[in-house]
């Protein structure tokens, strides 16, 4: 086919072909993404008994537990710094991350429906479960501000930096997402994998723990671990005695990130067109 | 003259996995059978069709081709499994064509099933900005039209109920109205008035007409032949994933029913060994077909044929039929005493039964035989013998698409009336 005759037509579906207006399409449904989050948002808590309440109280029971068992228990040093507040600011990010990497997972099989009857950007379901996770974080946020209110401590300066690491964690979030939820709606075993990683990944992310008590030389290959770089900056932007922030290992955690992100949204939109046909 | 929608060569390939069990496959065995060919090609390089034997093809669509013009209403028909699903969804871009290419102008919607993502838990305003949101309007839009379809659904009293409470018939009436109030300029329809009752089926149709009146492009699936008459103006008839007729939609739908009453309407047991029979009686073959001309409606009336062989002689026999709606309703019973006078010889009977014009309504029908000793004496009795469509293709006033009537009889009856003014 000519060129010339191309332009005649909106749209040109072939197999294999990379629409040139995704990005558009993507942007013509942005309403969409925030009606997702917001139709889980409502739905999650309808029919419980203390409804909203339970995206408070998750966090600070799991906040209870960490102290109680690293602080009290293991004695692990915290500084200056109280030990729930030091366990939170690293829940925070934490639980933001495993909470967007497991709803992410089941997103596409759970909206099956929906991707075998109308067509909309699939990119739009995982995404809007990372959204729908975020809403959480802010929950537990206002925890943390309660808490620092309690204990009368103050933030660092290097709170100006936390939105960098919210968007690192958001990045981390959507990329290993794409992924997992790519993977899922071919290959099911991943549904077991995700609550493994979640759970194996708060023992090795420094949740509980500084990662300070790691030794230097191994730092950067701790950094591996995309979280080790989010958890460590938001440590450093919050608390104001932890002032050393191993910056290494967070600029190799971005570049981890990145990685994950760029080839998380290759790999969806690899293979995004086949969804309906093997859900 | 220009083109709204045009397709070309347009193949789907499945690949149809012989394994038992699910759909999806397991990573494990996707890592197994990705070691298992590559150590086949290593031990029989020459043989490279090793995949080939656990996965047949199947092709949903082979090299389909037309061209629709802007403002034209297309109805696609075709069996169940002709591939008419398959090639909406590739043109709503749900999935993606395996050769072929399709070209459109202009913006899609499409309609392949009725309240698609609606959440159960969510109340009826929820989920008319939730629907529209993923049929692609803007927030804008959905609250310019709320009040409009809210109206068209007739449900201003459970806006705020959950869904999930509503009885079928609502929940299909609200689904129907968020997607009517779409403004595509191609707008692709499959089955949606499968749902809902009759009055509300005419509804749709109503503003599906309207919405062809405004000059909007339309493809339309639907077995159901007076909707696709009364709605489109062009038929294309699917039959293997091919086109096997393109034309006026009149002849399409001809065409497509003339072809599948052919082979349906009539069983002839030419194997002695697998035909119906007990110690008395053996059914040879039973048919039915219009009277006036190729296709059973309303007013064609039809003539049933029962060939028979009597293997006892010596009895008064009679043959009784019972015509019975498909969910069972039974209609009437009809019968002739074959031999009242004289006894029965050994031999074949061939009967037919003659069901007048409008007598029967639009429908699916079946009928059971029995057959009859001594005027009261159960012989033999054959269950559900044959079942028949009468079709949607006549209607009494013969105007646009009503609906099909209720009732389970369609009678033609003389009115008289006198007016005297006042």
């Amino acid at each position: 086919m000519n060129p010339a005759m191309n332009n005649d037509f909106d749209l040109i579906l072939e197999a294999g072909r990379t629409e040139k207006n995704y990005w558009r399409d993507l942007w013509r449904y942005r309403e969409l993404f925030f009606f997702l989050a917001w139709r889980d948002i409502l739905v999650r808590y309808k029919q419980t008994v203390i409804g909203i309440a339970w995206s408070v109280l998750r966090p600070l029971l799991t906040m209870i537990v960490f102290t109680i068992v690293f602080g009290k228990i293991a004695k692990l040093p915290s500084g200056n710094t109280p030990y729930p507040i030091l366990v939170f600011s690293a829940l925070l990010p934490w639980q933001f991350f495993a909470n967007a990497f497991t709803e992410a997972s089941t997103s596409l099989i759970g909206s099956a429906n929906m991707i075998s009857k109308i067509y909309f950007p699939r990119l739009i379901v995982p995404t809007s479960s990372v959204i729908v996770s975020f809403v959480d974080f802010l929950f537990s946020g206002a925890i943390l501000i309660a808490l620092m209110a309690w204990y009368g401590y103050a933030p660092s300066v290097h709170i100006v930096a936390l939105p960098l690491f919210i968007i690192l964690a958001f990045g981390a979030a959507m990329g290993a997402g794409l992924w997992i939820a790519a993977l899922n709606v071919k290959y099911r075993d991943f549904r077991y994998v995700v609550p493994f990683i979640v759970q194996f990944g708060l023992f090795i992310s420094p949740v509980g723990f500084s990662s300070n008590v790691v030794p230097d030389r191994w730092r950067l290959i701790y950094a591996l671990n995309p979280l080790v770089g989010v958890i460590d900056g938001f440590r450093w932007a919050l608390l104001s005695d932890n002032a050393t922030l191993y910056w290494p290992s967070v600029a190799f955690s971005m570049v981890i990130v990145a990685l994950l992100l760029y080839t998380g949204i290759l790999y969806f939109r690899a293979t995004e067109k086949t969804f309906a046909d093997v859900i | 003259m220009s083109t709204a929608i045009k397709i070309e060569a347009l193949s789907k390939k499945y690949l149809i996995s012989h394994q038992q069990g699910e759909r999806y496959i397991t990573f494990r065995s996707a890592i197994t059978d990705g070691v298992k060919s590559v150590g086949r090609r290593i031990l029989h390089p020459a043989g490279g069709t090793a995949r080939a034997n656990q996965k047949e093809e199947f092709w949903a669509l082979k090299d389909v081709s037309f061209e629709v013009t802007p403002g034209d209403r297309l109805g696609i028909i075709g069996k169940n499994g002709a591939g008419k699903s398959t090639l909406l969804k590739i043109i709503s871009r749900i999935t993606e064509p395996t050769s072929g290419r399709v070209s459109m102008k202009g913006r899609v919607s499409s309609l392949l099933e009725v309240g698609t993502g609606f959440h159960p838990e969510l109340t009826g305003r929820e989920n008319i900005f939730l629907n529209g949101a993923i049929l692609g309007m803007r927030k804008v839009e959905i609250l310019k039209k709320f009040d409009e379809i809210v109206a068209f659904a007739e449900m201003e009293k459970f806006l705020d109920t959950p869904v999930k409470r509503y009885s079928s018939g609502m929940y299909v009436r609200l689904a129907f109205a968020v997607a009517a109030h779409l403004e595509p300029e191609i707008l692709i329809i499959d089955e949606v008035l499968a749902v809902g009752d009759a009055q509300f089926q005419k509804k749709c149709m109503g503003k599906m007409e309207s919405v062809g009146r405004e000059g909007r492009t339309i493809l339309f699936v639907s077995h159901n032949m007076a909707a696709v008459k009364s709605l489109c103006k062009w038929g294309i008839v699917l039959s293997r994933g091919e086109v096997s007729f393109r034309g006026a939609v009149e002849d399409a739908v001809e065409q497509y029913i003339g072809r599948d009453s052919l082979n349906k309407n009539e069983i002839h047991w030419d194997d002695i060994a697998n035909a119906p029979e007990n110690e008395y009686i053996r059914l040879k073959s039973v048919s039915i077909k219009a009277l006036h001309g190729s296709v059973i409606d309303i007013a064609s009336g039809a003539e049933i044929t029962i060939d028979f062989y009597n293997k006892v002689a010596g009895k008064y026999i009679g043959i009784a039929l019972h015509l019975f709606t498909l969910d069972g309703v039974c209609l009437f019973t009809t019968g002739i005493f074959l031999s009242d006078k004289e006894k029965a010889e050994i031999g074949m009977f061939s009967t037919k039964c003659v069901v007048p014009p409008y007598l029967l309504n639009a429908g699916g029908y079946k009928f059971n035989l029995l057959f009859i000793e001594n005027r009261s004496d159960l012989l033999y009795r054959v269950e559900d013998v044959l079942s028949f469509e009468v079709e949607h293709t006549a209607t009494l006033s013969g105007g646009g698409y009503m609906g099909r009537a209720v009732g389970v009889i369609r009678p033609k009856l003389d009115w008289t009336y006198e007016f005297s003014a006042r």
